[in-house]
């Protein structure tokens, strides 16, 4: 198990170094002046021709690129991600203020988007074609085929304006969060649901399912006992990837929701041309991603210990 | 023909659907502005009732879909906005499917050193999960709805890379593709003969669904105000300044956005059914449950 960790992690160095160098290059393959682009957004208006020097030398512009990039590296192992142009702090503090709120609704969406997959896919997979199962199948269709963004209007219209069960927007607090976790969960859900499905169904092909029905079993015991656990070891699988959506889908869903989570504030970043905040969340995601798929595959290699010698 | 049509469809009815669902979009999207009831563009449309404001009015039967907080009619810039959603649709996903085909052909292909710097550059590509590498695009280029072309077709470029490249090394492996490659088959030859007739099935199938995902992530990009800007009657930018009035005009926002369902929901269909058209495991199987 150790070595195996090991190994993970050390594939993980190369990503790692190219990520922060695609992150690196879209700041400086800018064309023209990234100091004077970021202070003309940042600060609007005329831009004084001392303030662009200023800034290039406090930003360490006039050195060459790979100087420029292996400083941008140290200060990334010491945590300094650089300064926000538009709030003037730095930015490794605004990641540490925003993002739980990110977290937390990336979690939230994953829990509703595996509750309602696996339950609908279940239940579609035993009695395939019936009338569940097209309505699940349509459920799933929408789901996946269903702008976010609208989504979460729909919602807050419905159940904060009509019905008045929980705030429109905002942060803090459970209540605050089951709205825009239900919008990120639901566009998940479809292909979650579509998978556990097809797995089930194959699963339930089995010969083992066959001798379980054989000795008598009943229908729920063979289902919950036997075809459930390895139906849903393709599922686990992509939990990891999932969460990646969920990271993504934060960045519509925040803005919908007036969250004040990285999502919001990376789009928020990239408008007002704040280069080195948007940098710092990008590569924050990048990493957060990394490491939750990391922790699926150890999970997995943990439980399933064919896949440590492969 | 009609019965074949009618086999087709009781075989694959979703497909059917998607394709007949896309074929009315395409009609409206071609039909550049010749079946649309009013000048997107024009403000201030006069009010059903003369007492009433031009701007925000409720759907009615003169304008079907409402108009917007400028006065204009929704169901024309609806209509309108349909060759710009398929053109992004269609532009990036030749984008990512050019690019990144060649790489996973070439990664594949040749295997070794070359394999081993592409692959890990998409795993790298591929740590910023969806709309979050086109963001890191939009952040370099600018925003613009053509920007947002690139981003989202630069997006997908490492699942074409990744599905081609796996396609390869099974390919690869095949009996009478060892056999042609033992004969002495050139490369050249390798490919066309023998790789490209196995790829492109599966590069139809994930295509069209990608098309679909593309629209969502290029309207989703415009709802942010990265993609195209005012006037422009495009889908994600319409529903984003109807947000705002949501609740006394949910005509504004809700219209576009059934739109962007129901073509994506068309691409969705239209990809399945030809997955289970393609893949002759999937043939198989459905006979085996028959």
């Amino acid at each position: 198990m150790l070595a195996y960790l090991g190994r993970r992690l050390a594939q993980l160095v190369p990503v790692l170094l190219l990520i922060s160098l695609i992150v690196f290059l879209v700041l400086h393959a800018l064309p023209g002046d990234p100091a004077m682009l970021m202070l003309a957004g940042a600060e609007g208006g005329a831009v004084s021709a001392e303030r662009i020097a200023e800034l290039q030398e406090a930003m360490g512009l006039n050195d060459p690129l790979p100087v420029q990039y292996g400083r941008f590296l140290l200060g990334i192992l010491r945590g300094d991600l650089g300064e926000s142009i538009r709030l003037r702090t730095p930015v490794t503090e605004v990641i540490l203020e925003r993002f739980a709120f990110t977290i937390q609704l990336s979690l939230g969406g994953l829990v509703c988007a595996l509750l309602l997959g696996i339950t609908t896919g279940v239940l579609s997979a035993l009695r395939p074609n019936g009338w569940t199962d097209v309505l699940f199948s349509l459920m799933a269709y929408f789901g996946m085929s269903m702008p976010l963004f609208w989504l979460g209007l729909m919602l807050i219209f419905l159940f904060a304006f009509q019905l008045k069960w929980f705030p429109p927007s905002g942060s803090e607090g459970l209540n605050r969060l089951i709205l825009p976790s239900l919008t990120l969960g639901f566009v998940s859900a479809g292909a979650i649901s579509r998978l556990t499905r097809s797995s089930l169904m194959e699963v339930l092909h089995e010969d083992y399912i066959r001798t379980a029905q054989a000795k008598g079993l009943a229908r729920h015991r063979i289902v919950q006992r036997h075809a459930l656990k390895n139906a849903l070891i393709p599922v686990v699988t992509i939990v990891g990837l999932q969460f990646g959506g969920m990271l993504a889908g934060a960045v519509v869903t925040e803005t919908v929701f007036s969250r004040p989570g990285l999502g919001r504030l990376v789009v928020q970043a990239i408008l007002w041309k704040d280069y080195p905040l948007a940098q710092g969340i990008i590569l924050f995601m990048a990493v957060l991603f990394l490491s939750a798929n990391l922790l699926v595959d150890i999970s997995y290699a943990w439980l399933d210990p064919r896949i440590r010698f492969h | 023909m009609f019965r074949r049509t009618l086999k087709a469809f009781r075989s694959q009815p979703q497909g059917v659907i998607g394709f007949a669902l896309l074929l009315v979009w395409f009609i409206l999207a071609l039909s550049a502005g010749q079946l649309v009831p009013y000048d997107p563009l024009e403000q201030g449309l006069p009010p059903v009732r003369e007492e009433d404001s031009p701007v925000r009015q409720a759907p009615s039967s003169l304008y079907w879909f409402g108009t917007d907080e400028l006065g204009r009619d929704v169901l024309s810039r609806v209509l309108a906005g349909a060759h710009i959603s398929l053109a992004l649709g269609f532009i990036s996903v030749s984008i990512g499917l050019v690019a990144g085909s060649t790489l996973g052909l070439v990664a594949g292909f040749y295997g070794g050193w070359v394999d081993g710097i592409v692959m890990r550059t998409m795993d790298a590509l591929l740590a910023f999960p969806g709309i979050l590498l086109a963001l890191v695009v939009i952040a370099a280029l600018g925003t613009s709805i053509q920007n947002v072309m690139i981003a989202v077709g630069i997006a997908i470029v490492p699942q074409y890379a990744r599905l081609v490249r796996s396609l390869c090394l099974t390919i690869r492996e095949l009996a009478y593709v060892e056999a042609a490659h033992v004969v002495g088959s050139g490369p050249a030859r390798l490919i066309l003969r023998h790789f490209l007739p196995n790829i492109v099935p599966p590069l139809i199938v994930l295509s069209t669904l990608q098309i679909g995902q593309a629209i969502i992530y290029g309207s989703a990009l415009s709802f942010l105000g990265m993609g195209a800007q005012p006037p422009t009657p495009e889908w994600g930018l319409i529903a984003a300044k109807g947000r705002d009035f949501f609740r006394k005009a949910w005509w504004i926002s809700t219209f576009p956005s059934l739109a962007i369902l129901s073509v994506v929901l068309a691409f969705n269909l239209l990809g399945d059914g030809l997955r289970s058209l393609l893949d002759p495991r999937m043939r198989m199987m459905r006979a085996a449950d028959q």
